[in-house]
């Protein structure tokens, strides 16, 4: 899948760039704090639950429950209308905004705490979005 | 140390002569329009105010100089449309503190003409930029309501209920000259309009317009020198969560609120059976719902049986966005001021909807996405 021209390109940060070296490279990067455990988003040197700036990285399953949504209907630069605006809460617990990708942009399709796994979709050779599907052998309904 | 509730009051208070659509004026005129108008409310010129408020990077300068006036105090508080409750809050504080007497705060906005508007595109590296912006909201309808299915599902809210918010707030609008929108709307108009981002249509966004407001604050003690009634202030608060909607900590409530709203309560020593009048920022159909469970007027989950009910309706028992609200009245993009004005006003007796006997106000407002949030709770009397 490549991505329509026109989508705002992230620029990556120095606090940031481990988080987009791990989509390039397919894998979803979150932090964990040594001294107190939270795991969080987005990144960040530090905890933003204590304040330690013992913090590792980590990278997380991938899988994901689709938390809310809109589904937008205006045509803007590098979207085909409707589509979803969609926050996901990791299996880890922080959550993400992204899109549902492989799946009707319709309520009917998108129902709250259906099951989903990420799904990296370049941009370009340095940026892949972390973008979600429906989890494959998933039946798209609620976990249990 | 906190301030006695009642001992700084709103002396002048005063919209843009024009709301709407204003292409004759650019944003900063828009601004001084408001100011000018406020001060004349107040019988003041300029040079009587000390202290000047306004959002926007650099912008109290370039006010006080528009407008020539040299403040001792200001204050560039910049947190979205609930800005000026905030501003209303800290010149409380720079009043009581002696840094300054007379406080101007104002507001402009170019938001439908877009003469000197000021662009706000997210920064690509900024956090928005890299972790919101590549997956396409653009603006606030596509943002402010994310939250929405999650509550909705949650408290089984329906759209039929979040339809009824614009219904309600069109009767109030119905009886103001000055609002935007005042044909009658049912429940079925809502859910037919114009879808823009689902769950909400056209009639579930706020309005796009021009228009300004401003407001004038002194010490109590001064305030029976004016010619207009003052509207006290019993109580304030403020407070912040984040600018990135996707990191909200519960997408049912709004943490901003649950500071800002107990915290203005708290401070004013009033009950929520003492709220004759209740102003709730409504950028979009939610908001209110959200408000009122917030501030604690009604359990989790009922807010939309409470509106349904109409409770906050003409005749109900908490009137509410009683200018028509950001849905129909008017919106320029920070709201803010016009809520407060539309308290300001019912607490003088002076409103185009004027609730019989209204005593205390509550004003409630919202910033940038649920990012931010300022409670200014006014009084007719002093306590």
């Amino acid at each position: 899948m490549s991505l329509p021209a026109g989508r705002p390109r992230p620029e990556p940060t120095p606090e940031t760039q481990h988080f987009w070296e791990g989509a390039r490279a397919g894998e979803l990067r979150l932090q964990r704090c040594t001294a107190c455990e939270k795991v969080y988003f987005p990144p960040r040197p530090f905890c933003p639950g204590c304040g330690s700036r013992e913090v590792a990285v980590f990278a997380a399953s991938g899988r994901a429950t689709l938390h809310s949504y809109v589904i937008h209907h205006r045509k803007v630069p590098g979207f085909e209308p409707p589509y979803a605006i969609a926050v996901v809460e990791l299996e880890e617990g922080p959550r993400m905004m992204t899109n549902i990708v492989d799946c009707p942009q319709t309520p009917e399709a998108l129902q709250l705490d259906m099951e989903l796994e990420v799904a990296f979709t370049p941009m370009d050779d340095e940026i892949s979005l972390p973008l979600f599907r429906p989890a494959q052998g998933s039946d798209r309904g609620e976990r249990a | 140390m906190s301030i006695a509730p009642g001992s700084i009051a709103i002396v002048g208070a005063a919209e843009s002569t024009r709301i709407g659509a204003v292409p004759e004026m650019s944003q900063i005129m828009l601004h001084a329009d408001a100011a000018l108008n406020a001060l004349a409310d107040a019988g003041l010129k300029p040079a009587d105010i000390d202290g000047v408020a306004c959002t926007g990077a650099m912008m109290t300068q370039q006010i006080a100089h528009y407008l020539g006036i040299t403040p001792k105090w200001v204050d560039g508080t910049s947190v979205g449309g609930c800005s000026f409750m905030l501003h209303v809050r800290h010149a409380a504080a720079a009043i009581a503190a002696g840094y300054c007497r007379t406080v101007l705060i104002t507001h402009g906005e170019s938001g439908k003409s877009r003469i000197n508007a000021t662009p706000r595109p997210p920064e690509p590296q900024s956090l928005n930029g890299q972790f919101e912006a590549p997956y396409g909201p653009f603006g606030p309808p596509t943002l402010f309501p994310i939250p929405v299915l999650r509550y909705m599902k949650t408290y089984g809210v329906t759209h039929e209920q979040l339809a009824m918010v614009a219904v309600v707030q069109r009767e109030w609008a119905g009886r103001n000259p000055r609002a935007a929108q005042r044909e009658p709307i049912t429940v079925d108009d809502v859910l037919n309009s114009r879808m823009i981002a689902y769950p909400f249509r056209l009639l579930q966004c706020c309005l796009v317009t021009d228009g300004g407001g401003a407001l004038i604050l002194t010490s109590a003690d001064r305030a029976r020198d004016f010619p207009q009634p003052p509207a006290y202030l019993l109580g304030t608060g403020e407070s912040v969560e984040t600018n990135m909607i996707s990191q909200m900590e519960d997408f049912t409530s709004s943490r901003a609120f649950r500071v800002a709203g107990p915290t203005a309560f708290q401070a004013a020593g009033i009950r929520h059976a003492d709220v004759d009048h209740l102003m709730i920022y409504d950028a979009f159909a939610h908001l209110p719902l959200y408000g009122l469970e917030d501030l604690g007027f009604v359990g989790r989950g009922e807010a939309g049986a409470f509106i349904e009910a109409r409770h906050t309706a003409p005749g109900g028992r908490l009137p509410m966005n009683t200018n028509g609200g950001g849905l129909s009245y008017t919106h320029t993009g920070m709201y803010g001021m016009f809520a407060l004005q539309e308290s300001v006003r019912q607490v003088r007796g002076q409103a185009p909807a004027q609730v019989p006997d209204v005593k205390v106000s509550v004003c409630h407002g919202v910033g940038g996405m649920f990012s931010a949030s300022g409670t200014v709770i006014l009084g007719r009397e002093r306590p």
